[in-house]
Order: structure tokens, then sequence, then C-alpha cells
């Protein structure tokens, strides 16, 4: 069993605040890996130091064999590791088909052509529209980002890491603020994906969690609580005594 | 060689004053309402000219015409926040910059239609004038009265922000506007009095500097950049933070084109760079995202 | 399946119309060659900013440095005995886009706010690092004895601004048709991204950063050949060409014109110079006056340029067609 992704002993603080504590995890090659906790558990703290958008305090960061704990995060997007957005992070001036486009021409190593026209680059193009069909958005291709409706949105930020064709996905609350039934839409697209790709998600919708994720992490207060499959965190009394105040609105 | 040292950084510290006076009121708009107010010496200008008003058409002694300085550009402060700079609090910095420089365009054409393109004449009263002799070196009066004018002034702002009510409420809404509003601090009334109180200093400043800094229709944009590096430099959020940069950027400047006059001006603005650069949140402030 | 609307190279008519406009103006205003020349300069130069500030998101308030030094570059590099037009502008390119690289990597730290000042600084600083230079910039006086060869070995330079008036459209129609190719490439896409978000552009695999360098140096670069322009077809550079007042008002008529639309430079060029020599003409005094009334009433109420307002009139004539 490869590891994709490791940390060890990966921690954040600013000052007295600990946001991430001494987290050592690993992620095998495939892995459908859920991270629950309640709010302020340093969850998307956590995503931020792999990406690199946070530097940690202490602690290192692996992909695969490379240690990636110092590499700025276009670099780390080069070796495979992308991320979405818990508030979406689009281009709102730009078009669905432009934003996507743009992604695969990075990808590619292409975004620096300055001497051809995008409208000519018609191999970028249709990749883009293949990304967009099974998120049923070619029909908004040429409508403004801004323009989108929010559930819209939420499918672009998936499209615009997937056009990168990552082998490590980290998805930041991927359906938050959609409706249940289109949710789990969302979450059956990610679940199409190959086999080889190593997908993290946060999530606060319990029913998701238990259906797509083959494990489980939950951190409460920076820290890793426990982690395992489904049912193992599902019995855990210490989990369900950190969610007992969550019940409420969930 | 001590003594044109000590001249020197006498009349740089002088300058500094001077510049901590207007600029202060820039770091105050700069920290609380994240306002980039490139028209703020446009207030320190209406000072100036109504201090020259005053004395030369009205007779007024120049220790009266300076509060009345200081009230006039309140006055026009707290109109103009009032109407116009409010709605631009939320606005980008560049569309502060655009509305300030058009302010400050208006400004300057409205002083030359009354007052003419000159430097306006100033005849300081008889015993601020001269000079005093102090640790063998001659020390001007006026800019003594400078010095302690501003030190006066230091104490009253420390002890308004420190001691008074309004004091803990303007801390509480630069530290966090939201909640300040949220527990009930009338946030509007902070911002007009805050402001006007900035222009205010401006314009005492202006009248004050009227020997040293000179008065033109040009002012505003000639000494922008000194007041915003005071601002930007000193950082926000602290009365010490203006005061420190005003005082290291006077002392330099004079002390440049002292020693260096080959180069001048170079000097400062390469220090402003140079302390952006390592300072971005000024040096005591922390930055308002 | 809806037809894909991607950046192209399409000419619109109207595009066409517009430069048509100074080929006729030519031959229609046989006296204003001077002035002609002028607009196009300022409006290249407005193009250079807009490739930062409209496409990119990088406000600068010291772009006259570039203009400066590409001008005073083509200037000494004619008046110490090279004078050909057009090597001496690739010369002052590539001396203000050197430049352009140099200060980059200051501009691209910090946030908006430091960068408005270190922006603001370097104009400064190069302002007055060529005032105390005068010794080779001709400082407060100017620079003066710009002799330039004659263009193609033919045309001279003469003082009606005949010859100069084609050589300016001619540089300033080929660097446009540059920039143009430029911002509708994938590297155009960049600078719009960089713009829209600079926290997405990393997660897709650019750096921000080189990004930025690479268009503050070109930018700098265009300047440059709008600096080079000035100095040889009036054979002389001012101080004034370094100062913020060129740099402030720079950036009144590129939010004139309208940012982000390629045209709204050269627009706010020629709306703003010819109403400039109109209404100063008249008297300065109220021409300061109303220009600021009217940058006031712009942030206040109108928010976007000429080139906006065209812009939103076309989406409300389309309407009928789309619904």
């Amino acid at each position: 069993m490869t590891i994709a992704l490791r940390t060890e002993g990966l921690s954040k603080q600013w000052g007295a605040l600990k946001a991430n504590s001494d987290i050592t995890l690993s992620f095998p090659v495939g892995a459908r890996h859920a991270i629950i906790g309640p709010n302020g558990a340093g969850k998307t703290t956590f995503i931020n130091l792999l990406t690199g958008a946070l530097a940690p305090s202490s602690g290192e960061i692996l992909l695969g064999e490379e240690r990636v704990t110092t590499l700025p995060p276009h670099q780390r997007v080069k070796r495979g590791m992308t991320r979405t957005f818990q508030v979406t992070t689009l281009f709102p001036g730009l078009s669905v088909l432009e934003s996507v486009v743009m992604a695969v021409c990075e990808r590619e190593g292409r975004g620096g052509i300055w001497w051809k026209t995008v409208a000519r680059c018609r191999e970028e193009a249709d990749e883009a529209m293949a990304i967009l069909a099974p998120l049923r958005l070619q029909d908004q291709a040429n409508t403004l980002t801004r323009a989108l409706p929010y559930g819209k949105q939420r499918l672009l930020e998936i499209a615009l890491a997937l056009a990168s064709r990552p082998k490590i996905l980290l998805l930041d609350e991927p359906a938050a603020g959609i409706p249940s039934g289109e949710s789990t839409e969302v979450f059956e697209v990610i679940a199409r994906l190959p086999a080889d790709v190593t997908i993290l998600f946060i999530e606060h919708d319990m029913d998701l969690v238990f259906r797509f994720a083959e494990r489980i992490t939950v951190l409460v207060g920076g820290r890793v609580l426990t982690e395992g499959t489904p049912a193992e965190v599902a019995a855990d009394a210490r989990v369900r005594q950190v969610y007992l105040g969550e019940t409420a609105h969930d | 060689m001590l003594a044109p040292f000590l001249g020197v950084l006498f009349d740089g510290l002088s300058y500094g004053s001077l510049l901590f006076l207007i600029g202060v009121g820039l770091s105050v708009t700069l920290g609380l309402m994240n306002f980039v107010n490139l028209a703020h010496g446009a207030f320190a200008m209406v000072g100036g000219y109504v201090a020259v008003t005053a004395m030369n058409r009205w007779g007024v002694p120049f220790l009266l015409a300076l509060p009345l300085a200081f009230v006039a550009s309140a006055l026009v402060g707290a109109v103009l926040e009032r109407t116009l700079y409010r709605w631009l609090y939320r606005a980008s910095h560049l569309d502060q910059v655009l509305f300030s420089i058009g302010l400050t365009f208006m400004a300057i054409a409205t002083a030359t239609f009354f007052f003419g393109p000159g430097h306006q004449p100033v005849t300081l009263p008889g015993f601020l004038r001269g000079q005093v002799s102090l640790w063998g070196v001659d020390l001007g009066v006026y800019r003594l009265f400078l010095i302690g004018t501003v030190v006066v002034l230091v104490v009253l702002l420390t002890l308004l922000v420190e001691r008074t009510r309004f004091g803990i409420q303007l801390r509480a809404a630069v530290d966090n506007q939201q909640a300040a509003a949220g527990v009930g601090i009338n946030v509007d009334r902070i911002f007009c009095i805050t402001f006007a109180l900035g222009t205010g200093l401006a314009g005492l400043g202006g009248g004050l500097g009227i020997d040293m800094l000179g008065l033109d229709p040009g002012f505003p944009l000639k000494y922008i950049v000194y007041f915003l590096l005071v601002a930007v430099i000193g950082g926000t959020g602290t009365i010490k933070g203006p005061l420190v940069s005003a005082m290291i950027l006077g002392v330099f400047d004079i002390a440049g084109k002292y020693y260096l006059p080959e180069i001048g001006a170079f000097v400062i603005y390469a220090l402003m760079i140079v302390l952006l650069l390592v300072f971005p949140a000024g040096l005591f402030g922390r930055r308002n995202t | 399946m809806t037809a894909l609307r991607l950046p192209s190279d399409r000419w619109h008519l109207a595009e066409v119309g517009f430069w048509l406009t100074p080929v006729a103006c030519f031959f229609l205003f046989p006296g204003y060659h001077v002035l002609g020349s002028q607009i196009l300069i300022v409006g290249l130069f407005a193009l250079s900013l807009d490739i930062i500030m409209g496409y990119t998101g990088i406000v600068s308030l010291g772009h006259a440095a570039f203009f400066g030094i590409g001008a005073y570059t083509a200037g000494l590099l004619a008046k110490h005995g090279w004078g050909e037009p057009f090597s001496g502008l690739l010369f002052a390119m590539l001396v203000s886009a050197l430049f352009g690289f140099l200060t980059s990597f200051l501009v691209v730290r910090g946030q908006e706010l430091v960068r408005l000042m270190v922006t603001l600084g370097i104009g400064l600083l190069v302002f007055e690092g060529a005032n105390k230079a005068a010794f080779i910039t001709g400082g407060v006086d100017g620079l003066i004895g710009v002799t330039m060869w004659k263009i193609f070995g033919v045309f001279r330079f003469d003082f009606r601004g005949y010859n100069g008036y084609l050589y300016t459209l001619g540089v300033v129609f080929a660097v446009f048709l540059l920039v143009r190719r430029i911002i509708h490439s994938p590297f155009g896409l960049r600078l719009r991204g960089v713009r829209e978000s600079r926290a997405r552009m990393p997660m897709i695999g650019a750096s921000v950063r080189r990004i930025e360098v690479s268009v503050f140096t070109f930018s700098a670069g265009v300047a440059g050949i709008a600096g080079g322009l000035l100095a040889q077809t009036t054979q002389f550079v001012g101080l004034d060409t370094l100062s913020f007042a060129r740099s402030a008002e720079l950036l009144i008529i590129l939010v004139f014109g309208g940012r982000g639309h390629l045209y709204g430079g050269l627009i706010g060029a020629a709306v703003y110079m010819l109403a400039r020599d109109w209404l100063a003409g008249l008297n300065p005094t109220y021409w300061q006056f109303w220009l600021g009334l009217l940058l006031v009433l712009m942030v206040l109420v109108a928010r976007g340029g000429i080139m906006d307002g065209l812009a939103l009139i076309q989406r409300r004539l389309n309407r009928p067609a789309a619904a």
C-alpha cells in the first residue's frame, strides 16, 4: 500500500492559539478519507497547511517520498495536489469555460503562451468541455462565473480542481450550502473519480460522510481525537460526546 | 562638529513636530476607516489660509488665529465626512485615491482663485521671533514653540484616548468595528468626530507651518507624500507610532538636505521604500484588513 | 451546442473604424499633427498602465517613472550620436523594461496599500534621481539637442510634425497589435485570473508572483516606448515626464476611458487631451477645478469609464435579441 500523502507532527499556532497540534496522518493512494470535527477544530487550517497557504509552526508534509513542507503552493499543485475552497473562490469576471481552459493550460504548462489566442487552443477548449460535461455545466460554458447560481458555482469549484488532473484532491466542504438532494449529486461525481486519486474531504453532513468515506479522522481542538472506519468512529463514545452539542441543527 | 549636528537635530525635530501634527489625522483615518485620503494636505492648507486671512485681514493676533484654523478645518472636515467621505469607506483604495485627488484639485483651484498662486507671507509675533542660546547652540524660538505645542498636544491626545469615554469607544472601534457597533457604540459618530479632530489638527499644523513649510495653493500635493509616510510607516492604532515616524522623517529629511545636498529628497524616498517593505504594517501598527 | 466564446483575434467593425480615425485626421486636420502625436503617445502610455491595472489589478501611482526613463534613454541616445529612430525606441524599451523588472520585486510584495505607496515612492525616487543627475538629464531645464536621423533614412522629423505623426501612428498601432494579441492569449487569461482571484491562481498551478513580475516588466517596456516616442517627436525631454502629476494624470485618463477594455486608454487620452487643450487654454484654474469635480462625481456616481458605458449600452441593445 503506497502512501500518497503524509504529515508528521504538523502544527500551527498563533501566539497562544494552537490551531493544529502535532497532527500525524498518512493517506494511502486511492483513499476516500473524511475529516470531521466541530467548528473551530482546525480542519480548514489543516488543508491550508497541506496546500501551502499557511506555513506550519513545526512538522513535515510529504507527498509520496518528497518533502514539500517548504514548497510554495503552486509547486505543490504541479506535483499533483490541489483543493477546493469552502468559501467559493472562483474568478467572478471570467466565464465558466475561460476558467477551466485557463486551469487546463496551466496544467499543460501552456499558461505562458502569448503569441496565440485562446480561441485557437482547440485541444484545451475541448478538454475543458469534457470536464464540464459530467458536472452538467456545459450549457453554462459562456456564462460569467458571477452570474452562476450558487449550486453551479460549487460544481465549478470542483471542475477547476479536476482540471489540474490531481493525484490528491482536498475538498473543503464541497457541498456547503447546497440543498440535500443536489449535494448527493456532487458526491457521486466525486465518487466516480478514478480509483487512484486520493481524496480527502471535510464535511459536516454525516449522511454524506458515512456514505462516501472509507476512513474518517476526527479533529477536535486542533488535535486528532481518533481515526478509523465509519463503523469504528460511529461507535466511539468520545466522538459521540463531542458531537452531542452539535446534533441540534444537523 | 557637534553644534551643527545639534542644530540639524533640533530643526529636524521641529519639522517632525509639524509632520506629526498634520499626519496624525491621516493615520487615524487610515486605521479607523481604512481610507486613503490624499486630500489630507488640503485640510492643512485650509487651516493655513484661515489663519492668514484672520491675521492679515481681520487683525486677529497669531495665537488666536491658530485655534481658529483648528476649528475651521475641523468644521470643513466634519461636513465633508458626513456628505462625501462616508459613502466611500467600503470602496477600493483606488477609488478613494481618485476621489481624494479630485478633492485636492478642487481645493487647489479654489485657493488659487481666492488667494492667487503665490506664497502667503506671515508675520510672527515678536515674542516668537529670534533665537535662544542653549548648550552653545542657537535655537530658534519659533521652533521651540512648535515642539512645545506638539508635546502639549500629544499629552492631551493621549489623555483623550486613554482616559475619556470617547477615547475608549475610539479604541474599540479601531480594534473591531463590528464588535464595537454590536455593543452599542455609535460608530458613525465616532468616525465623524475623529475625522474632524484629525482635519482640525491638520489645520492647526497648516497654520503653525506657514513659516517653516510655506503656504501656497500647491501645498497639498507638495507635502502629501510626507503625511502619507507618517501615517503608513508609523502604523495605525497608536499615537506614538506616527509620532516616532514623523520625527524620524523630519530628522532624516533635514539631515539629508544638510549633509548630502546632492542627493536631497532621494534619501527620504529610498528610506520610505525600505521601511515599507520591512515593516508592512508600520513600525508599531497593525493593519486593518 | 452553443458556440464557445473564448478570447479571439476577430476584428470588430468598431475597431476598424477606431483606427481609421487617426488616419483620416491626418488629412482632415493638417494643423494638428503635433497634438495628434501627443494623443497617440499618451494613449499608448495609458495602455501600458491598463495592462497592469485594468487586466492584472496592480494599481500604480508611479508609472511615469518608466515613461520618463524611456524618454530620457531615447533622448540621450540621440543626443550623443545615435539618432536612428527605431533602434532608439528599442533601446528605450529595453532600459525601461529592465528597470521595471528590477522594481517589480519591490512592488509585488505586500498588500494593496503598501503597493500603492511603494509605486508612489519609486516614481518619486526616479524623479529625484533625474533631477539630481542634472549633468546628464539637463535637470529642470530639460534635455535639449535631441537630433534624430531620418526615418528609414528618407523621412525627416520636421517641426510641423508631419512625418512624426505617421511615425508615431505606425509605432503605436504596431505595439497595440502586440498588446491586443497578448491580452487574448492564455497569458492574457492568466492576467485576468490574477485580477479576479489571487487566492485561486496558485491552486491551479500558477505563480502569481512570476506573473506579476513579467507583466510589470512588459508594461514598463511599453511605457518606455511611449516615452521614447515623445522624446523623438518633440526632440526634447523635460522632468515633467517623470513627475507624480503625470502618473496621477495617467490614472485619471485610464479611469475616464475605462479599465480592462484595451481601448480605454486611447479613448480616454483623446477625450482628456482634447478637453484640456480647449478648456485649459481658456483658464487653467477652472480646468483644474472642473477636472477635480468630475473625478469626485465619477467615483461617487459613475464607477466605470467611457468604455464601460459603451459596453452597458451594447448590452442593453443586445437584450431583446437574447431573450
